[in-house]
């Protein structure tokens, strides 16, 4: 028998604006506790939100980057229950009409290829404080800094069947709020948190399973087992002829197992309703034409360019859209004149080892696309080797300066002369009579070592192509 | 003279006639001496007061005063005040100093007012009698076993008794204009969005509104052009170009200074339910209104009657979320002991409110229900529109509403308090106007066999508080209810 999992992701991209959604309060990180909690924040009596602009346009960008419908009216909703790092004893949301509706994802799934997930909603909310159980003794600490913090939540329908396909989503959509500028995605921060709905039925089924929510799931790895564990955990329920019961359940990275935090059952009313204190947000079409005008190129159409124009695989267009400030490196280096395919294996191979060995962002790299460009232009113009590259690469990444100057300096130009080849290799033939003799007797890989010989005389910058057509020439 | 009115009092401070300190400390004797008797005030800080009185003071000798500037107010304790102890009524604000203004509180400052004190309430504004005070009951100047009406009664009994020439006060059902009626002041309540709610601590979002109380409707709209304003921080505050509301009252009078005016009587205002003097005396100022100039006709209201029952859902819903923030967690009363944060919860806002209060959150919490919501929330709502439809289609016809503002004139401490309901009808001719948003003012017009005071009410459309103004102005030029005094309880004292 075999099991379908089902799996819809619920996330919570925190919006990149420096002041709060309903209050002029700063949104930065790391900061003494409570010292970014304004009167609205700690929710004073009589204080009021006034909406932050810089938020809702985020929304928009959002909206119109996943080709979601942005709602020209939406309402925010108060959702109400107690907690002490909740401030007003109930979130501002949106619940009835959120401001994006609708819109897709297209995610690379290794089992199925281009997968598109739909998007329900992606609604305005501020974040809560935070409640800290150490350090006080037997009491808690509330740390209002983050309360009032931008998020938008964006809700997939459950169109993802894998664990591998939750995480591509999940890191799809994180490249994308990234690309747009509206989340710097740092997940250790919290400003990109992704809540899993998982249940599974038998292959073929039309309904769906029950399910559960899983909550606390704050990297892509943690993403992928608390998926895992949890259809394994569900199919095996039911094979023991037990049921799902509809839950919430916290991942236990450590364990790597997901606990029942609440059931249905003990669900909150959270008895929404309008917020009078805010009218509906209106978003008139100017509005929506200004940030379509200054949205960039999405990483969706350059995926497509890249396969279609640049024939790239899939796999490589998606990992060259990962940062936009990937694909900008990988486009400079296109515009020295180089093949895309050389471009792109250098950009994904040698360029992003090093990027992420100095974990800096590419744009920010010794080594800039033109740069590399410069560099690879030498490597198809035949003046160095691939493997010579390497290494100017190397020297160029620690400021030894151009690659032709660093070429230049260090006499690594390729040996192309024929004669100069011609000599070397009658030198190597001279002594590897060995060598000679098995690949006479056709083994071809002898020819390799010969090669190799002779690349290794030249301290590897003789041309391996020509050095290859002379032995070839000799040896018959 | 210390006991004139604001035009009065501006023209003697102006003139030099009198100081602001002077007029401050004898008003403060005053309150001292006859508050006892009303428990109209709470927090006072007489030196506070007199330093304000002494920049004012400073302001009028150099010739930069507004004509609100020296003259003493008194601010209702819904409403935040920097470095006051701002209680709301409540025993779970007993002790907490507010450490910001409200947006009214600061225009009303910046227009040189000396600020005497805060003035008592029903408890978070929720009642129309001023007994659910953690404090204790307001008192009627006209009769000290009498309410001052409310939940405004504070602010209505200081302004009655002459304590202060004017107080702020909050209207979210009738709370400014029914304890004016009751107490024979005039009080306002402007449009909604007119006056920022910013720092009007929350009982309903979608129906509280700040307004002023006075003895004259010229004092109300003086107080009016200082409240009103566009504030960013409120974003149902409307922003609107700005607006002289004394601008109507100067012009010539002649002998019809409302000709032209077409008054709407609705029928549903003079029915049952109405005491018979109250009904008189609205009559009476009809017919006074006609002889300057106005033009009666009887409108209707069709679903006005369902004004008090939408307005006790609307009010509760709103209020119940709008109360979960005083939890114990970060100011305000915590319970001495608990064994859990439920149970912290539960203890705090069990010993932190009062009964009307807690009466007022079940209800709201039941409404906002899974299941509930549709069958009373949204059906409120709906008829919300409703009422306001009614008003729209008797407009067509009138240029302002008359009738009266209460069923009946103040009643017995304690008459009403184990019955709610005839509680909430003392708001059944006010509410409509919180549910629409349209202005309102109340004036003293009589009185009844007991010597307590009636209230006429006149009602227009949105933004129309200069032309209400000008029918209570016309009105008050041609009688002098708005003149009786209530004995004066300092005499009293002395004697």
């Amino acid at each position: 028998m075999s099991w379908e999992a089902v799996i819809g992701l619920e996330t919570h991209a925190q919006l990149s604006t420096r002041s709060k959604i309903f209050s002029g309060a700063s949104t930065g990180f790391g900061a003494a506790p409570n010292s970014h909690a304004s009167p609205v924040d700690i929710a004073l009596p009589g204080v009021l939100p006034s909406l932050n602009k810089g938020a809702v346009e985020r929304a928009i960008r959002f909206g119109l980057a996943v080709g979601g419908t942005i709602n020209r009216r939406s309402v925010f909703a108060r959702k109400n229950y107690f907690y002490p790092d909740l401030p007003k004893g109930y979130q501002i949301s949106q619940y009835e009409i959120p401001v994006v509706q609708g819109g897709a994802i297209s995610i690379l799934s290794p089992a199925r290829g281009e997968v598109s997930v739909r998007l329900t909603r992606a609604h305005l909310e501020e974040d809560a404080g935070k409640s800290l159980h150490e350090d006080f003794r037997g009491k808690t600490g509330i740390d209002l800094n983050r309360a009032g913090t931008p998020l938008l939540e964006i809700v997939s329908e459950p169109d993802m069947r894998s664990a591998e396909e939750a995480v591509a989503y999940a890191k799809t959509l994180h490249g994308l709020v990234r690309w747009i500028g509206i989340c710097d995605g740092n997940m250790q921060e919290g400003s990109f948190r992704c809540d899993a709905n998982v249940s599974v039925r038998r292959s073929g089924e039309a309904t769906l399973g029950t399910r559960c929510e899983i909550k606390n799931v704050n990297s892509f790895r943690f993403l992928q087992h608390a998926i895992e564990f949890e259809i394994r955990r569900q199919i095996e329920l039911i094979e023991d002829g037990g049921r799902v019961e509809q839950q919430t359940r916290l991942y236990d990275a450590e364990r790597n197992e997901t606990r029942a935090m609440r059931t249905k059952e003990d669900a909150q009313d959270y008895r929404y309703f309008p917020d009078p204190d805010l009218p509906p947000l209106a978003i008139d079409e100017a509005w929506i034409a200004r940030v379509r005008a200054q949205l960039p190129e999405l990483p969706q159409a350059k995926r497509d360019r890249y396969v279609s124009e640049c024939t790239l695989t899939p796999a490589d267009a998606m990992s060259l859209t990962a940062l936009s400030s990937l694909a900008d490196v990988f486009e400079a280096t296109m515009r020295a004149g180089v093949e895309p395919k050389l471009a792109a294996n250098w950009v994904l191979g040698e360029f992003s080892a090093a990027v992420n060995k100095a974990e800096i962002d590419p744009a920010a790299a010794p080594v800039s696309g033109a740069d590399l460009g410069a560099l690879l232009a030498r490597v198809q113009d035949g003046t160095i080797s691939g493997k010579i590259a390497k290494d100017v690469f190397e020297a160029m990444w620690s400021g030894e300066g151009s690659p032709d100057a660093i070429v230049e300096k260090r006499g690594l130009k390729q040996i192309s002369d024929a004669g100069a080849l011609e000599k070397i290799v009658a030198e190597v033939l001279a002594t590897n009579a060995a060598a000679i003799a098995e690949y006479k007797s056709g083994k071809e890989k002898a020819l390799n070592a010969l090669v190799g010989k002779v690349m290794a005389a030249t301290k590897g910058k003789a041309n391996p192509a020509q050095v290859n057509a002379i032995l070839r020439r000799k040896l018959t | 003279m210390i006991t004139g009115s604001v035009v009065e009092l501006g023209a003697a401070l102006r003139s030099r006639r009198v100081s602001s300190v002077e007029l401050t400390a004898a008003l403060l004797d005053r309150i001292d001496a006859v508050n006892p008797k009303l428990n109209a005030f709470l927090a006072r800080d007489r030196e506070r007061s007199l330093a304000e009185a002494k920049a004012a003071d400073a302001l009028l000798g150099a010739g930069r005063a507004t004509p609100l500037t020296g003259i003493p107010v008194a601010h209702k304790d819904v409403l935040m005040t920097a470095g006051w102890a701002t209680t709301c009524g409540s025993r779970m604000l007993e002790n907490f100093v507010a450490p910001y203004s409200a947006f009214v509180v600061e225009r009303i400052a910046a227009a040189g007012m000396v600020l005497t004190g805060k003035t008592n309430m029903d408890e978070f504004a929720m009642g129309s009698s001023s007994e659910t005070s953690y404090f204790g009951p307001v008192r009627s100047p006209w009769n000290v076993d009498c309410v001052p009406g409310g939940s405004s009664g504070g602010s209505a009994a200081a302004v009655a008794a002459r304590l202060v020439p004017a107080a702020t006060g909050t209207d979210t059902g009738g709370s400014i204009r029914q304890p004016a009626a009751l107490s024979g002041v005039c009080g306002l309540k402007p449009t909604y969005g007119v006056c920022s709610r910013y720092g009007l601590i929350a009982f309903a979002s979608s129906l509280d509104t700040p307004g002023p109380l006075a003895r004259t409707a010229e004092d109300c709209a003086l107080l009016l052009n200082a409240m009103a304003g566009h504030d960013p921080r409120d974003s149902t505050s409307l922003d609107r170009p700005s607006e002289d509301y004394t601008r109507l009252l100067a012009s010539g009078a002649g002998a019809k200074p409302l000709a032209g005016l077409r008054i709407g009587l609705p029928k549903e205002y003079f029915g049952a339910g109405v005491d018979a003097e109250v009904g008189e005396a609205v009559h009476a100022a009809v017919r006074e209104l006609v002889a300057l100039g106005a033009k009666p006709l009887e409108v209707t209201l069709p679903d006005v009657e369902l004004a008090v029952p939408v307005y006790y859902v609307l009010a509760p819903a709103e209020a119940s979320s709008n109360l979960a923030r005083f939890d114990g967690v970060r100011y305000g009363h915590r319970a001495a002991e608990y064994d859990d944060l439920n149970d912290m919860y539960e203890k705090t806002r069990a010993e932190g409110f009062g009964a009307e209060v807690k009466r007022r959150i079940l209800v709201g919490t039941y409404v906002l229900s899974h299941g509930y919501y549709d069958a009373y929330y949204l059906k409120a709502q709906q008829l919300r529109r409703l009422i306001a439809e009614d008003f729209r289609r008797a407009y067509r016809d009138c240029d302002v509403i008359v009738g009266p503002t209460a069923p009946s004139a103040a009643f017995k401490i304690g008459a009403k308090s184990d019955d709610p309901v005839a509680m909430y009808l003392n708001d059944i001719f006010t509410v409509a106007g919180n549910l629409t948003g349209a202005p309102a003012i109340s004036i003293p017009c009589g009185f009844d066999r007991n010597g307590l005071p009636i209230g006429l009410q006149i009602q227009g459309e949105a933004f129309s508080e200069s032309v209400i103004l000008n029918v209570a102005h016309r009105y008050q030029q041609a009688t002098d209810w708005h003149r009786r005094e209530p004995a004066d309880l300092a005499m009293e004292t002395s004697a």
